[in-house]
């Protein structure tokens, strides 16, 4: 069963990346002026980490908390009405490309660490109050988990600095100033936050297991918020019409 | 009607201790009831197996009664005792549910402890001895055999022994759910007593690299730390030590605690929260509680290591039902070869008579070469058709003699298919050549 749903999640994978490379290919930039194909290519980033990471580390048990959350963001993305703006300019520069990649691949690897984190919580709380269920034995190890949230945001900070950094030097360029007090800004800042004080209570004083576990999750409520409900509900100069 | 398989045996399912007891010491001073096959005139292949839970007689006979009859009576003379006292928690089965049984027996799911490995290693000892005793044949020792066989397979296509189901078993499977790999880990061990020990030895099975051993008497402490290649740890300085260890064993006869929560709590920050795994089987306990509210610390006592080794019983005893399915497919197959076996005898025996028929021709020509009587392509003409003639020579009379019954469309039948002739038949049509003629010159040939 567990090889099967892998097989078909690598099958569905596959063809997820032909339709996103043909529309690239038709559009001549990155699908990415709609919430509903931003929603698509960022399922496909997390499909892309987790496959990625079960290469890597084994954990296939992921995949079953991965998966579901993949496929929530794909079954949104048409469910939302589709606003999308042809031909900007703008999305043509070479640092919108980097801009987006970056953040969209740290957003993944903050998703893989927040199912990593569920699973922690669920682990740990069957391993504490001794009521073993049936995950428990499912489930990897507290170590195993801790680990894999660990290294997704050992490298994910890093990207999203990055990706955040390309979004400042290139707002710079088109709308000549790095911060406009944009919702989405705003956002994204609080949510680098969040994870900057993880990186560090991690790196610095050692936090680890069931607060770094819940700070993971706390991190990608943030994303999500950020990347869909400033979209959805306020303004801002990432919906492109108020280019100047 | 071929051989019987019976089982003859009392398990702890169906007998008190004392009963077992007295059934088992005929085993008693190194003696064994595989001697006494040379007196049982019924019964032809033995096996014989005594553990504390179970004794089993398993043999071949011609007749099923008669084999029970004749070694009943000579188990109640061993035991000195009239039949009646054990008859009534004696079970007998019969060809196909005994090898159900011994199938069972071997792959642990009829143990009191269902999916514990011992009984393997002790069926393959009894085994042992009936080989040695020569008391197994063609039938036992095929069905033991397999019994192994379908152990094996049991235990690698169910998780009938992957459940931990005993307390130091199931601190190690904990141990491993938090710390995933156990290599490279520190245990300490407070006090000493022998499910500490056993406990250590499992986690030093499983990886562990280093062992600490805190004792209020040091001579005990350095015993232990020799034994387990560790080190020692004053006994008033161990949380002083947290940091060096990841597994705590206490079971010390302490009345009060030994260690409490704000030793254990202030020290976490200096180990980097790194998980600190207590276990407790101590009684009194030796560690206080709330210990196990701390984050990164998880603390259990005896009866919550109890609570889990029940859980895990219960798994066992799930996976036993998937094992009976294989169990009952793989006494299907014993069953069908069993089958095969009757019909052995009359293969050896036609071997025999067609070997028999070549060396003799062999002799002849062998003969005739050293005579110089004839060249060796005639020779091996001679040779090859004689022996032709005189393999064919029965069952061509016999199927002459048929000819004139009735019946003869059957005999007929049935050597054609013997011989495979319709495929020949067919093939001879294929290559264009008539076997029409065939039979014609074979006819004048056999009536000449």
């Amino acid at each position: 069963m567990a090889r099967a749903a892998y097989i078909a999640l690598v099958i569905g994978f596959f063809f997820h990346t032909i339709g996103i490379y043909m529309l690239i290919k038709y559009l001549g930039y990155l699908p990415v002026t709609s919430i509903p194909q931003m929603l698509s290519i960022f399922a496909w980033t997390i499909v892309l980490a987790y496959l990625i990471f079960q290469w890597r580390f084994n954990i296939k048990i992921l995949g079953t908390f991965v998966s579901p959350l993949a496929m929530f963001f794909m079954l949104l993305s048409p469910a939302i009405p589709s606003r999308m703006v042809h031909q900007i300019p703008i999305l043509k520069s070479i640092w919108v490309v980097v801009h987006i990649s970056l953040i969209f691949l740290s957003n993944a690897l903050f998703a893989i660490a927040f199912c990593a984190g569920i699973m922690y919580l669920i682990q740990e709380k069957q391993i504490k109050k001794k009521t073993f269920g049936v995950l428990f034995r499912r489930l990897p190890s507290l170590e195993k988990l801790d680990k894999t949230n660990y290294i997704c945001l050992l490298i994910g900070f890093p990207l999203l600095t990055g990706g955040l950094i390309t979004g400042f030097i290139y707002a710079s360029h088109v709308w000549h100033g790095y911060w406009h007090w944009d919702p989405k800004e705003i956002f994204a800042l609080i949510t680098w936050t969040i994870y900057a004080v993880l990186f560090h209570e991690r790196l610095a004083v050692g936090w680890r297991g069931r607060k770094a576990a819940i700070m993971a999750i706390v991190g990608f409520i943030a994303v999500v918020v950020t990347f869909l409900g400033v979209n959805l509900f306020l303004k801002g100069h990432h919906f492109y019409f108020r280019v100047s | 009607m071929g051989k019987q398989i019976i089982l003859l045996g009392l398990s702890h399912k169906t007998a008190p201790v004392e009963i077992r007891e007295r059934v088992a010491s005929i085993c008693a001073d190194g003696r064994t009831p595989l001697e006494w096959l040379p007196q049982l005139k019924k019964i032809d292949e033995l096996f014989f197996l005594s553990t504390c839970n179970r004794v089993e007689f398993l043999f071949t006979a011609d007749s099923a009664q008669e084999g029970i009859e004749e070694l009943s009576n000579k188990i109640s003379t061993e035991i000195g005792q009239p039949l009646s006292t054990i008859q009534g928690h004696i079970y007998v089965y019969y060809n196909l549910e005994a090898v159900k049984h011994i199938f069972k027996v071997a792959s642990s799911l009829d143990s009191m402890v269902v999916g514990e490995p011992q009984i393997l290693g002790q069926i393959k000892d009894a085994y042992r001895e009936s080989v040695d005793h020569r008391t197994s044949s063609v039938i036992l020792n095929r069905l033991l055999h397999k019994s192994f066989s379908v152990a094996k397979r049991i235990r690698t296509e169910t998780k009938i022994g992957s459940y931990a189901v005993s307390i130091s078993y199931a601190a190690v499977e904990l141990a491993k759910k938090i710390f995933g790999s156990l290599e490279n880990k520190a245990v300490l061990l407070i006090g000493a007593g022998e499910m500490a020990e056993l406990a250590a030895e499992h986690l030093i099975h499983n990886g562990v690299s280093k062992i600490y051993v805190a004792n209020r008497t040091l001579e005990r402490a350095v015993e232990l730390a020799t034994r387990f290649r560790g080190s020692t740890i004053p006994f008033d300085q161990i949380p002083e030590n947290l940091s060096k260890v990841d597994i705590i064993i206490s079971s010390t006869g302490a009345s009060g605690f030994i260690l409490e929560y704000d030793e254990i709590k202030s020290r976490m920050r200096a180990r980097r929260n790194r998980p600190l795994f207590f276990i407790d089987i101590a009684v009194p306990r030796d560690i206080e509680p709330t210990v196990g509210d701390i984050d990164n610390v998880y603390l259990y006592d005896i009866d919550s290591l109890q609570g889990l080794v029940e859980l895990n019983l219960n798994e066992r005893r799930k996976e036993a039902e998937q094992a009976e399915h294989i169990i009952e497919e793989e006494a299907l197959k014993f069953d069908n070869w069993l089958k095969t076996l009757e019909v052995v005898p009359t293969i050896v025996a036609l071997r025999e008579k067609a070997e028999k028929i070549r060396q003799q021709e062999l002799r002849k020509s062998l003969l005739q070469l050293s005579n110089n009587a004839q060249n060796i392509e005639e020779c091996l003409e001679v040779l090859t058709k004689s022996i032709i003639n005189k393999l064919l020579h029965d069952p061509i009379l016999f199927l002459k003699r048929k000819s004139i019954r009735d019946s003869k469309n059957l005999y007929v039948d049935l050597v054609q298919s013997l011989f495979n002739l319709h495929e020949i038949q067919e093939s001879e049509r294929a290559t264009g050549e008539t076997s029409k003629d065939n039979v014609r010159e074979f006819k004048r040939k056999v009536c000449k």
